[in-house]
């Protein structure tokens, strides 16, 4: 552990990143402390105000503080960030660990799922079943998590396929463990690293299709506050509001970005050979 | 060539058909149906008997299996029905309204960025961590964080609000059939150019991204180095020998990132209301308006797994040790 960190340390872009990404959640956790006012409180009379000291942000077409609805925003992003990923994580090692143990039968079936999963247009997918459940946060995890899962599953298979033919797992078959077991307690620790920097680099893949899908009007719903749809209304309000469009998108930017130096960060500190393997996974999303 | 190809075709087979039945599964097992819509909230008797009869004539009222081998043995005649909408006009019909524009916006858009990202990820693959390199590193960056319609918004303001210079919605000005013949084919490109330049951004940052790397794996190569070995000026050496290998990985990737791109019009045409296919689909997830859906999808999924295929066609044309390998593997 020790020369990761030192490694870690030494990369000050990813170091970066990681204030960034420690003080944006900190700003989500306190957003009802700090939130200057309430982010539904609606006023007719300061209907698209400016940017000014009362509200630094402006105000939106209902008169609502843009600031504390960006604050309350961003407790959605990293939750559905944070959530959709474990899904798609889970998932992924279940899959990928199964087809890479046994191999065979199982591996092809599994393979074949992945490539049916890939060659589906993912947008239309997840605009197909957002548009039939009712849209609400549980759903964008549960959808984005669904769909998100198979770079998760092909990296753990591909990991799995080189370290089964290790001795050690010959050993602890020998000794009669369980498949389970060996996946589970041998295999998997093992290849750990490659998983931790697919779910730093997922996160930021799924604040970014949270926000689209927001913006599209099937994500959180109105009037909950999401990055997403407050760029929504912004486009609504394009002529006289610029705010309203660039602070959310300028959040997304930051945070994304912040995300992905950390990721890139992380993966290098862990082992310089890693870079070919899961640097697929960053540009795979577009 | 010609048995490997068909043998790819034999397989994508399945892969529609399982790409259909999901679909269609997810599309009927969801809450609410097509019959749903625009009848009020109370309910009477008259409504009822209209909701069954319109069940009746959809063909809803039918055992789901019964509904998709339906559905199925009319796709494969190229029925690909009518649309659930008050138009009810064919779906193909609709399809083949919006089709064009997306496509046309899809081909620009990878030739853009086929032609810039080649040039970009080689010279700093070349020149790794020079000024030029660390530049683009940069602009890759910021490219993956950017939210492409946030990206749009942003122009929108600049150049549509700010400024002026450019229209922002819509693919011709209201005064179009005023304008002459000249003006009319400036009107239609100067509402591309917004769209174009935003789907442009994002894939532009990972494909350079990709040449970099491409590029970096090949220049470290043995016969690179016996090329310079061997008295090759380095602009032969690069541009020759090292450039063409390192582009076939990007053939693969080309075809793998259409879904992508295709997915990305769902946005792209929203915001600058283009009427193509991802605002047809938008549309219809609205409406419940199954047949349109699953046309839609069929002919996507369609274009993707030619695209798919062609990619790999010419991946194992332009590469020797694809077809080498196939001869083997079938000895």
């Amino acid at each position: 552990m020790r020369p990761f960190w030192r490694a870690l340390r030494r990369n000050q872009l990813a170091l970066a990143g990681g204030v960034v990404v420690v003080f944006v959640a900190v700003l989500a956790l306190l957003a009802p402390i700090i939130a200057p006012m309430d982010p539904n409180r609606y006023d007719v009379k300061k209907i698209l105000d400016a940017p000014s000291g009362l509200h630094p942000l402006g105000t939106d077409q209902l008169g609502r503080d843009v600031l504390s609805r960006m604050l309350y925003g961003a407790r959605v992003s990293l939750a559905v960030g944070f959530v959709s990923v474990g899904i798609a994580t889970a998932i992924g090692i279940a899959l990928g660990s199964l087809a890479g143990y046994h191999g065979g039968l199982t591996d092809a079936m599994v393979m074949r799922l992945v490539d049916l999963m890939l060659v589906f247009p993912r947008f239309f997918l997840l605009l197909a079943v957002l548009g039939f459940l009712r849209p609400s946060i549980w759903t964008i995890m549960a959808v984005i998590g669904l769909t998100g899962w198979m770079s998760v599953a092909r990296l753990v298979r591909a990991e799995f396929l080189s370290l089964r033919e290790r001795e050690f797992v010959l050993w602890s078959q020998s000794i009669g463990a369980s498949a389970f077991r060996i996946i589970w307690r041998h295999i998997l620790p093992n290849a750990i690293a490659p998983v931790l920097v697919a779910i730093t680099l997922g996160v930021p893949a799924a604040i970014l299709a949270e926000s689209g899908l927001s913006f599209l009007g099937l994500g959180v719903q109105p009037p909950h506050a999401t990055w997403g749809n407050i760029l929504s209304e912004g486009k609504d309000a394009i002529e006289i509001g610029w705010w309203l469009s660039v602070y959310p998108g300028l959040a997304i930017l930051v945070t994304v970005l912040s995300y992905n130096l950390l990721g890139e960060g992380i993966r290098d500190a862990l082992d310089p050979r890693l870079r070919q393997r899961v640097g697929r996974i960053v540009s795979r999303r577009r | 060539m010609l048995p490997y190809a068909l043998r790819r075709l034999v397989l994508a087979l399945p892969l529609l058909l399982g790409i259909t039945l999901i679909s269609f599964c997810l599309m009927h097992l969801a809450p609410g149906e097509p019959t749903d819509m625009g009848s009020p909230d109370i309910p009477t008797t008259s409504d009822k008997e209209m909701r069954d009869r319109l069940r009746q004539e959809w063909g809803l009222d039918k055992p789901l299996h019964v509904q998709y081998w339906n559905w199925v043995t009319r796709i494969v005649q190229l029925d690909f029905g009518r649309s659930f909408s008050p138009d009810a006009r064919p779906v193909l019909q609709k399809i083949r309204e919006r089709l064009p524009i997306t496509l046309l916006l899809n081909l620009v858009e990878m030739m853009i960025i086929v032609a810039l990202a080649i040039p970009i990820g080689a010279v700093s693959a070349t020149r790794q961590y020079s000024k030029f390199d660390k530049i683009t590193t940069v602009f890759v960056f910021v490219g993956f964080a950017t939210p492409d319609f946030w990206l749009a918004l942003m122009l929108m303001i600049l150049f549509g609000v700010q400024l002026g210079w450019l229209p922002i919605s819509g693919l011709r000005s209201p005064t179009w059939e005023y304008l002459s013949f000249w003006r009319q084919q400036w009107d239609f490109f100067s509402h591309l150019i917004l769209p174009i330049v935003v789907a442009t951004f994002g894939g532009l940052a990972s494909f350079s991204r990709y040449m970099r790397q491409s590029m970096l794996e090949v220049v470290r190569q043995d016969y690179i180095q016996s090329a310079r070995a061997k008295g090759l000026a380095e602009s032969v050496v690069i541009g020759k020998h090292a450039l063409r290998n390192a582009l076939l990985p990007i053939v693969t990737i080309l075809g793998l990132s259409l879904p992508g791109l295709i997915g990305g019009s769902v946005i792209i045409e929203s915001i600058f209301a283009i009427p193509g296919m991802g605002q047809l689909m938008v549309q219809a997830v609205w409406e419940r308006d199954y047949p349109v859906m699953m046309g839609n999808l069929v002919i996507v999924s369609l274009l993707t797994l030619g695209a798919n295929l062609v990619a790999d066609l010419t991946y194992s044309l332009v590469d020797p040790r694809i077809r080498v390998a196939a001869r083997r593997s079938r000895r």
